[in-house]
């Protein structure tokens, strides 16, 4: 059970990783953004079959503040693209 | 090789070639996104080796502080220079050269250890069972090396006076530029309403759980800082000028308290920072409740930066 | 009961890495800004459910368990408030395929 979870912590890894990649090749800023989404799924799923494999609660903790604080940089992130465009931030329409 | 080996294996390829990537990136945005994906990979790199406190921290300051300073140097210098300035070769040089000795040095202490690894942490977990911790760091910070945290904390409040007498004369006692997104009833609005309680019940917690299992002030308070200034950022609480009295009082409320419980010790036990035997606990608790609250207005305040202008009366 | 729950875990958590692949592969593949934060916000979310679901057999105790699913539940509410943010910048400033 162990090594299962600890081998598809690796994949999930895996597939950060590729996420990573393509996301931070492309060009547009826009683009970036979307890494702290990525981690705050795919890292807190790390942690959480981390924190089972090894039966150390405290992981989850980490998991926790991970997946605030991605929702907070993500917040960040798009704050400061919207303001590379221009000074004023335009009004935007919401649904 | 076990499959663990692999996954750490593999987390550091790609630790290391985030790394690479955010010093090889074209746009200072791209690299700063880039850091903070550094920052919360190495928080898994961390938990990996076992030191989940350090974990914990990381986390919240690489994935939150770090970010939202760097993206206010990126602003400020964009709109003081119109776009993004290069350094010149000799001094990305230098500071290669000097980034690289580092490296050495650290690869040298660490493959190659001494006979015997100078450390005292067998010594640390025989006597925590007195001081009524569970968690060895915080026995660590609050016990054996408080000096150090007191002093840590201070410092915090002098890098916070460092940032704020960056303002010219004219606006000094003014608002902080904080660049703030204010859209009355938009999605921002929603997010800054629905996750600042969770995150201060996650810092309430951290705090509370420190002295126990991995957490405590610096965590908890950070994460406090988090919200804030998602919360003034959405507009939804104006910033504070710097001259308020209130937020003076927050600031100082932990390195006094911490402060006086030090000071106190020269009366109920034997000297400077020693407890009282059997209040070690409730002391330290209260200690950490005034740090994370300094901590995160602390921090909160220094994201926000120096003074841009002065209060409207 | 043990290899029940193993055998739970061990399907629900290896259906949620199948998720995350079909993410990353959506990343890899969608045109579009629009369309492949889509792919990343839905699909990752689910495979992070389904990893959640897979692991709570295998946790000691009540609470640790509604722990686990209240970080699910964070990561699913701001997942998708952070998604409707990234969007509305996207289409600020137009979408690059």
């Amino acid at each position: 059970m162990t090594n299962f979870l600890f081998g598809t912590a690796g994949f999930v890894l895996t597939m950060v990783a590729l996420g990573l990649f393509v996301i931070l090749r492309r060009p547009a800023a826009v683009d970036h953004m979307m890494a702290a989404q990525l981690l705050g799924t795919g890292g807190v799923a790390i942690l959480l079959l981390l924190a089972v494999a090894t039966e150390t609660s405290a992981i989850v903790d980490v998991a926790l503040l991970l997946a605030l604080l991605a929702a907070f940089a993500a917040t960040a992130f798009v704050r400061s693209a919207s303001d590379s465009e221009s000074e004023a931030p335009k009004a935007m329409s919401d649904r | 090789m076990t499959i663990l080996s692999f996954f750490d294996i593999g987390l550091v390829v790609l630790i290391l070639g985030v790394g690479a990537w955010t010093i090889a990136a074209r746009e200072a945005f791209a690299a700063v996104i880039a850091f903070v994906v550094y920052g919360l990979l190495l928080a898994i790199a961390w938990v990996r080796l076992s030191a989940v406190d350090v974990a914990l921290t990381e986390a919240a300051i690489g994935g939150g502080m770090t970010g939202m300073l760097m993206l206010g140097a990126v602003a400020r210098l964009r709109s003081a220079k119109g776009n993004d300035t290069r350094t010149g070769l000799p001094v990305r040089l230098v500071a290669g050269v000097l980034c690289a000795l580092i490296a050495v040095g650290l690869a040298t202490a660490i493959l190659l250890p001494p006979e015997a690894i100078p450390t005292l942490a067998p010594t640390v977990m025989e006597n925590l069972a007195q001081t009524g911790l569970g968690n060895p760091v915080a026995g660590v910070l609050f016990v054996y090396r408080a000096l150090d945290t007191l002093l840590e904390k201070v410092v915090l409040l002098l890098a916070l006076l460092g940032v704020w007498s960056s303002a010219p004369d004219s606006v000094w006692g003014g608002i902080p530029g904080l660049r703030v997104y204010a859209r009355p009833n938009s999605t921002l609005t929603f997010l800054a309403q629905l996750l600042p309680p969770v995150g201060i019940v996650v810092a309430i917690y951290m705090c509370w759980v420190g002295a126990k299992e991995p957490g405590g002030a610096f965590q908890g308070g950070t994460v406090l800082a988090a919200m804030w200034l998602l919360v003034m950022i959405a507009g939804l609480e104006s910033v504070p000028s710097i001259s308020q009295p209130w937020l003076h009082l927050l600031l100082v409320v932990g390195p006094v308290i911490f402060l006086v419980i030090g000071l106190a010790g020269f009366v109920w036990a034997t000297a400077f920072l020693a407890y009282p035997s059997g209040y070690a606990k409730p002391l330290i608790v209260v200690v950490e409740v005034a740090l994370t609250v300094s901590i995160g207005v602390a921090l909160g305040m220094l994201a926000a930066g120096p003074p841009e202008r002065v209060q409207q009366q | 009961m043990k290899l029940a729950f193993d055998i739970f875990t061990v399907s629900s958590v290896s259906a949620g890495a199948l998720f995350f692949l079909a993410g990353t592969v959506g990343l890899l593949r969608f045109p579009d800004s629009l369309t492949r934060l889509h792919a990343l916000t839905k699909v990752d979310n689910l495979g992070l459910g389904l990893v959640v679901l897979g692991l709570l057999p295998q946790t000691n105790g009540l609470f640790s368990a509604f722990k686990l699913v209240s970080i699910w539940l964070l990561v699913q509410l701001s997942g998708a408030i952070v998604t409707q943010l990234i969007a509305g910048a996207v289409r600020q400033h137009g979408s690059h395929g």
